[in-house]
């Protein structure tokens, strides 16, 4: 009887937290997202009415809220290979030699990826100033007169996704280094042999057999992307004009700032759909490749 | 002979220069670390100066410790450690759920670990609102109780213990019991220290995750006193017209001690999230 109950006793604990604060919210945003739920409503229950869909008409005709798609989707197609690109050449380029020195140099490349964002925020908020940021100086040196990096509307698109990429490649640099380690020698040694030269074996043997960590790489850095919310939520706050409102920060501007925790929850169930649509697209496709 | 000799002379060019190449590229990425650690050692007068300098010309500790007098970055320091700490107690609990998954037959247990799977495809932007909302009718925004509840455990983590744990022979288990050792002390004195290259990775990664924690402390905790290290660093992130260096002096004690931790313990970081490529 004692032995049947033991390995509740061990998985409760933790299943309880994991129901309460990733299952459970699930089903609260989805009824939160049926009614006019706001301030009123979070201070006296009584207020809040069930409106039906109400939210998600309002919604699709919100011009904010299509802003906020555009540039996610801008973001997205920007971003996404910018970064698979970036750390793959540099994985392959540290994956040339095993010395301590290529080795020294990864850590160098991992070290944006775990630091505070808000950190990470303040650092390059000062290299992008416009009076006395470093990056304007060094423009000055050849005869650019000064740039607006986070105030200009296009150009803060960039300079947000700029610090997100260089971010985000660190994480990528070494899961396409475990995948590397996978790649026998025999066939580069094998290829050598039969003449073949770096880009070719490259070309020929390495990439094919990383087939799965770039598709896997693709697929987990495009969530990310449609997920876009530190950069530009600590660099610019979304502005100018909203030009890097992504969708995370137009859903919490509107369930935080302006306190529609109905209307913000129905954005996140869209966002939610969005996302999922598009990874399944993305495993489909993958299986129809794979069938060759 | 001596076409395989020019070959590899042009092997060890190539090398070289991507060594070259590389390291460019890594001080490059490292730049913004480096100047943040000069730029808080500089007088603000210098800080703002044009042209900019790369190296301190009167250096000072001023503003660090401003943080630490005029602004309440000790107590946000306290708060931060605070909370890591209480993640470790999530920590704990998902390594006993792992343990369960792993190594216990009993009803229900396929479609736990099937919840345990689902989470990992719900974005935070789903989860924010609604967690708000619970945390509120606990009555835990503003305690560091309810600024770590919502990270406190993961499905990834309970999925990696499980997988690692799996591996623990059952025999040496039934014979901590045998021996007539109850089913925590088995877990506490054989099967934590068996797990100690999983256990390492993810009290490494659970550090610099609570560490850099933010939307959660933004959110939960609108009293100052509660503030966490981020939230505290936010605050200087709307004076940046006024003194750069004290941001830099800022900034650097949320990074430094990440960097420490990294350096001691890098080849767990590094395998930690060389696994999360199996998510």
């Amino acid at each position: 009887m004692k032995r049947k109950l033991t390995p509740y006793l061990f998985v409760s604990p933790a299943m309880l937290l994991l129901v309460t604060f990733g299952i459970f919210p699930i089903f609260l945003a989805a009824a939160v997202s049926l009614t006019n739920m706001n301030i009123s409503g979070f201070v006296r229950p009584q207020n809040i009415k069930f409106i039906g869909l109400e939210n998600y008409v309002t919604l699709f005709s919100d011009k904010d809220f299509w802003q906020a798609l555009w540039n996610t989707g801008g973001f997205a197609l920007f971003g996404v290979p910018a970064i698979v690109v970036l750390s793959l050449a540099v994985a392959l380029l540290l994956n040339r030699r095993g010395n301590w020195f290529f080795q020294a140099l990864r850590s160098f490349y991992f070290i944006p990826a775990i630091t505070a964002i808000v950190a990470v925020s303040l650092i390059w908020g000062y290299l992008y100033n416009t009076q006395f940021g470093f990056f304007n100086y060094l423009l000055s040196l050849v005869g650019v007169p000064q740039v607006q990096w986070l105030s200009d509307p296009l150009l803060a698109k960039f300079s947000v996704a700029l610090v997100a990429i260089w971010r985000g490649t660190g994480l990528n640099i070494i899961i396409f280094l475990a995948a590397l380690q996978g790649v026998p020698k025999e066939y580069l040694e094998a290829a050598s042999m039969d003449g073949a030269g770096e880009w070719r074996k490259t070309y020929s043997i390495t990439l094919p057999l990383l087939r799965f960590a770039i598709f896997f790489v693709s697929v987990t850095t495009t969530i990310s992307w449609l997920q876009f919310f530190d950069e530009p939520f600590v660099l610019t706050d979304g502005g100018p004009l909203g030009a890097t409102t992504s969708m995370s920060i137009f859903l919490y501007k509107e369930g935080f700032r302006l306190n529609q925790f109905g209307y913000a929850a129905a954005g996140s169930l869209v966002l939610f759909a969005i996302i999922a649509v598009i990874t399944v697209i993305q495993l489909r496709l993958r299986r129809a490749d794979d069938e060759y | 002979m001596s076409t395989d000799t020019r070959n590899r002379a042009r092997t060890r060019a190539l090398t070289i220069t991507i060594g070259v190449g590389l390291a460019i590229g890594a001080i490059i990425t490292a730049f913004p670390f480096i100047w943040m650690i000069t730029s808080s050692f500089k007088p603000q007068s210098e800080s703002i100066d044009y042209p900019p300098t790369i190296l301190p010309q009167t250096p000072t500790i001023e503003y660090y410790l401003t943080l630490f007098t005029e602004l309440d970055f000790g107590r946000y320091l306290v708060n931060t450690v605070i909370v890591v700490l209480i993640s470790y107690v999530g920590l704990m609990l998902m390594a006993m759920a792992g343990y369960a998954f792993a190594k216990f037959d009993f009803r229900g247990k396929g479609w736990m670990f099937f919840l345990v799977l689902a989470t990992l495809m719900i974005p935070v932007q789903v989860t924010m609102i609604p967690t708000y909302l619970i945390i509120n009718s606990l009555h835990l925004t503003n305690t560091l109780v309810g600024i770590a509840l919502p990270t406190l455990v993961s499905g990834f983590s309970i999925f990696l213990f499980r997988q690692f744990m799996t591996t623990i022979p059952t025999e040496m288990l039934e014979a901590a019991r045998l021996d007539g050792a109850g089913e925590f002390r088995t877990f506490w004195q054989i099967v934590l220290p068996m797990s100690k290259p999983i256990l390492a990775v993810q009290v490494v990664l659970t550090f610099i995750a609570g560490w850099n924690s933010f939307l959660w402390p933004l959110i939960l905790s609108s009293d100052q006193k509660l503030y966490t290290l981020s939230v505290g660093l936010n605050l200087l992130n709307q004076q940046l017209a006024v003194n750069p260096s004290l941001q830099m002096a800022g900034a650097s004690v949320m990074v430094v001690p990440i960097l420490i931790v990294f350096i001691i313990f890098q080849r767990y970081v590094i395998q930690g999230f060389a696994l999360s490529g199996l998510k």
